[in-house]
């Protein structure tokens, strides 16, 4: 039994990743695309269920009471959003899994900081990347669905020095990086890259108009994939990875064709701002 | 680096590919349903966030482990159901027309 429980797990994450794919191959077309929703929300129920089983998760009261706060509100969301504000409303689910993402990081970086073990140098590089990912994609997708939603205006926001201002945190990212692969402990730092990361993911998405912000979310949807798959090299799950490179890849063509549909260039939606004033937008 | 890594890296690169490849001629109307289904499975950080939420202790750690637990099951159930909304709307469209 002991040893049956996490070869049926792994398993069952196996039949789940299979279940994204073709539900992801089915929902490009219009005739099975319900179908294909219908065959990823099992394949995610699935893969739930037999995390569940895990040895390692006890703590099944407030498990169970966290997934069941937010299933209703997801539930309760997804039934009162207007149709019209389908995609800002993507944008704001999009947004709750990059936290969900960086969140495991912090966790993960917080639990090794209680034990006295040494931090494997790929964990490390591992929480890096998720925490910079999840960050961008939490505060990137909040903006979008803010400007989308008209809380704040959806015209394109630049000032001076923002291009230097954007490398500075960038390269303030990959240096406290290499401070905490030198000194893997150290708090400060873990939480200024956290700050940074949530800081670049607003100053991405302000210099973009709100009629590319479609474009900019499945942009930032791909991003999500990427920040769990990230999540799934820090606690080392295969059905994380998978699921995480999948939605990254297809994410980004999916991106690509949204850009074509509207007859401009990735580039120039992420950059069109700036420069010269924004030619088009 | 560990073989474990390594064989990480190795379904992380093969799963990229098959992700690239299962996206192809899409029809502008199943742009936001596709972008809204493929968000609900990127929710699958939830299995993350269940693992680290999962020792029965009480301490910071477990906690964000179940703030994340919650975030993530608000993409999930939202985004599957918002897409099925959608594509349900899609649908009668067509019958009308």
């Amino acid at each position: 039994m002991s040893d049956f429980l996490p070869t049926g797990i792994q398993l069952t994450y196996l039949v789940a990743a299979s279940l994204f794919i073709i539900g992801l191959k089915k929902l490009s077309s219009p005739a099975t695309a319900r179908n294909g929703n219908l065959l990823a929300a099992i394949g995610m129920l699935l893969a739930i269920v037999a995390t569940l089983l895990d040895r390692q998760v006890l703590n099944y009261q407030m498990i169970v009471v966290a997934l069941a706060i937010g299933s209703a509100i997801g539930a309760i969301a997804a039934y009162k959003v207007q149709m019209t504000e389908m995609p800002q409303m993507v944008g704001l689910l999009n947004g709750l899994g990059g936290a969900a993402s960086a969140l495991v990081a912090v966790a993960e970086f917080w639990r090794l900081l209680g034990t006295a073990e040494p931090v494997p140098l790929d964990a490390n590089i591992s929480m890096l990347l998720d925490v910079f990912i999840g960050g961008i994609t939490f505060t990137g997708s909040m903006l979008a669905f803010a400007k989308l939603q008209g809380l704040i205006s959806g015209s394109p926001i630049t000032f001076p020095l923002q291009q230097p201002i954007n490398a500075l945190l960038l390269i303030s990212y990959i240096v406290g990086s290499g401070f905490l692969l030198v000194d893997p402990t150290n708090l400060p730092v873990f939480l200024g890259l956290v700050a940074v990361s949530l800081v670049l993911g607003v100053m991405f998405v302000v210099p973009i108009g709100g009629g590319d912000m479609p474009v900019v979310i499945s942009l930032l949807n791909s991003f999500s994939g990427l920040a769990a798959g990230a999540a799934g090299f820090v606690v080392m799950n295969n059905v994380l990875i998978i699921s995480g490179a999948l939605v990254g890849a297809s994410g980004l063509i999916l991106t690509e064709i949204m850009c074509k549909a509207m007859n401009r260039s990735l580039i120039s939606v992420l950059f069109g701002a700036f420069g010269g004033g924004g030619s088009a937008s | 680096m560990t073989e474990a890594l390594i064989a990480a890296l190795f379904v992380f690169v093969l799963a990229s590919f098959a992700g690239f490849e299962v996206i192809n001629k899409v029809p502008p109307t199943l742009h936001t349903p596709l972008m809204s289904g493929s968000n609900a499975i990127s929710g699958i950080a939830v299995i993350g966030a269940l693992l680290v939420s999962g020792p029965q202790e009480s301490n910071l750690s477990v906690i964000l482990g179940l703030i994340a637990v919650i975030l993530a099951t608000i993409n999930v159930v939202g985004g599957f159901l918002v897409t099925d909304r959608m594509l349900q709307m899609f649908k009668k469209k067509e019958v009308k027309a």
